[in-house]
């Protein structure tokens, strides 16, 4: 077992590891969220359980803070290596023959999604644990000195989409994360050695859920922009 | 057929080298486009000059020997074929084609086209066999029963011919569609079961001292491959290390 992660393949394994745990988490993060279209209190009561229950925030919360850093590092790593295997550029290299664009570009798509995600923390992460950690104010509520304010939680978000540059650099945010998935959902199954008998239906799934996740959160950014 | 060749030339290892614009005529569409090249070297040496330094040996696709990447792509645009089987039919008069050697920092360049493989040849001598006691007491291969899909599975991982084009068509310069047929040929046989564990281990850490990239699966090498060779080997390798390494 030792030094299997300063392997190449070690280190695949591990950026694929890392890549299903993130895409469980964007599954249950849209779960949650789609909540909002059909439900304020449901989310409000969703929102408020994953933001207090001490499982999810001292347990699952780190590994998840673990696993996103881990999966940007060991991309870039991965990527500067793989330049280093190359010293001289082909003069004419016709990749679109051979392979898809999101393949050859993850390290783009990923960028990008990067670039959104420190949006994203700004947006909503770091205000969140402002209030329950540096303020003290665990109780969720729109005024923590009223008890039948109710939660903050819907407010906020729809609060978030109002304005139209925000909608859209979420869209745009997503996008690159769909073209990411496109590859990386199959390729965290064949760098795991999965790749049988299932792998076509798998390719279909993969399809459905890289197209489907992200246009879901599209759509949940436009529905509370035009409708509030 | 007239065309314009922009061929990499470079002298030695040592020399940085260049793409270098030829001009060529009557170039028939039923040439090979080795023969091609034997043309255009019939033609430098005639002019005095340095014929263009290309790797062949069988030119039936058999020996893995030729290479070349032609127009951006690893043995050219054909597809299941060595650019010894690629004819000039594949292109147009008045093309305009580009002929680079493989490029890998594992496949040194030795003198233009003609690029040093043996990084290849190490891997395979730090695991690519089965060790056989031959004293008499060897049981006969045909003896011993191999699941049809098995044995099939291994036929087709050994048809690699360890031509380099995987690596030269990755965009990470990653061998792991090489290293994964040959460490598939023996995994799925029952005489490569014995020295399983430090076969992967041993060929991925060859591998990786050579300085190959790192499989990022786009899947060009399986397209470009002239064997045909499938990206299962690639998981399959993976699934055998990552065993390797729990149990060694």
């Amino acid at each position: 077992m030792s030094g299997i992660f300063s392997s190449s393949i070690g280190r695949k394994f591990a950026m694929a590891l890392s890549a299903l745990f993130l895409m469980f988490f964007i599954l249950q993060h849209f779960a949650i969220n789609v909540l909002s279209v059909f439900s304020e209190n449901a989310f409000n009561e969703a929102s408020h359980f994953m933001g207090t229950f001490w499982a999810v925030q001292y347990l699952l919360q780190p590994v998840l803070i673990f696993g996103v850093i881990f999966h940007f590092v060991m991309g870039f790593i991965l990527e500067i290596r793989n330049n280093r295997a190359r010293a001289i550029s082909y003069a004419k290299n016709n990749g679109a023959a051979n392979s898809t664009w999101m393949s050859r570009n993850m390290i783009w798509s990923g960028g990008f999604i990067l670039v959104f995600l420190v949006i994203h923390f700004i947006d909503f992460w770091i205000p969140e644990i402002n209030t329950k950690y540096i303020a003290g104010d665990m109780s969720g509520l729109v005024d923590p000195n009223v008890a039948d304010s109710g939660y903050r939680y819907y407010e906020e978000l729809v609060h978030k989409f109002e304005p139209i540059w925000r909608v859209a650099l979420y869209c745009i945010g997503f996008i690159f994360l769909a073209l990411h998935l496109l590859h990386g959902f199959n390729s965290a199954f064949q760098s795991i050695g999965a790749n049988n008998k299932y792998t076509k239906g798998l390719k279909g799934f993969s399809k459905v859920y890289a197209i489907g996740i992200p246009l879901g959160f599209i759509f949940i950014a436009l529905f509370h922009h035009f409708n509030h | 057929m007239n065309l314009t060749l922009k061929i990499w030339r470079q002298k030695n290892a040592n020399d940085k080298g260049n793409m270098v614009d030829y001009q060529i005529s009557d170039v028939s569409p039923d040439m090979s486009f080795l023969e091609m090249l034997d043309v255009l070297n019939s033609q430098l040496i005639t002019n005095g000059d340095d014929p263009v330094a290309f790797d062949h040996d069988c030119r039936e696709g058999i020996c893995g020997m030729c290479s070349l990447y032609i127009n951006g792509e690893a043995h050219g645009p054909d597809r299941g074929v060595t650019t010894c089987q690629l004819h000039m039919r594949k292109f147009k008069d008045g093309d305009t084609i580009y002929i680079e050697p493989f490029r890998a920092k594992a496949f040194p360049v030795i003198k233009d086209l003609v690029v040093d493989r043996s990084s290849f040849d190490r891997i395979q001598h730090a695991g690519g066999f089965i060790s056989v006691n031959t004293s008499g007491n060897t049981i006969d291969a045909n003896a011993i029963p191999v699941n049809k899909h098995d044995a099939d599975d291994a036929f087709s991982a050994a048809t690699c011919i360890g031509c380099g084009a995987c690596v030269a068509s990755c965009k990470n310069s990653s061998a792991m569609l090489f290293v994964g047929a040959k460490v598939s040929q023996f995994a799925l046989l029952p005489q490569g079961q014995v020295e399983a564990t430090d076969r992967v281990l041993n060929m991925v850490k060859q591998m990786d001292e050579e300085g190959f990239g790192n499989c990022t699966n786009t899947g060009a090498c399986e397209v470009e491959c002239p064997k045909g060779i499938s990206l299962e080997n690639i998981a399959r390798m993976n699934q055998e290390y990552l065993k390797a390494s729990l149990k060694g």
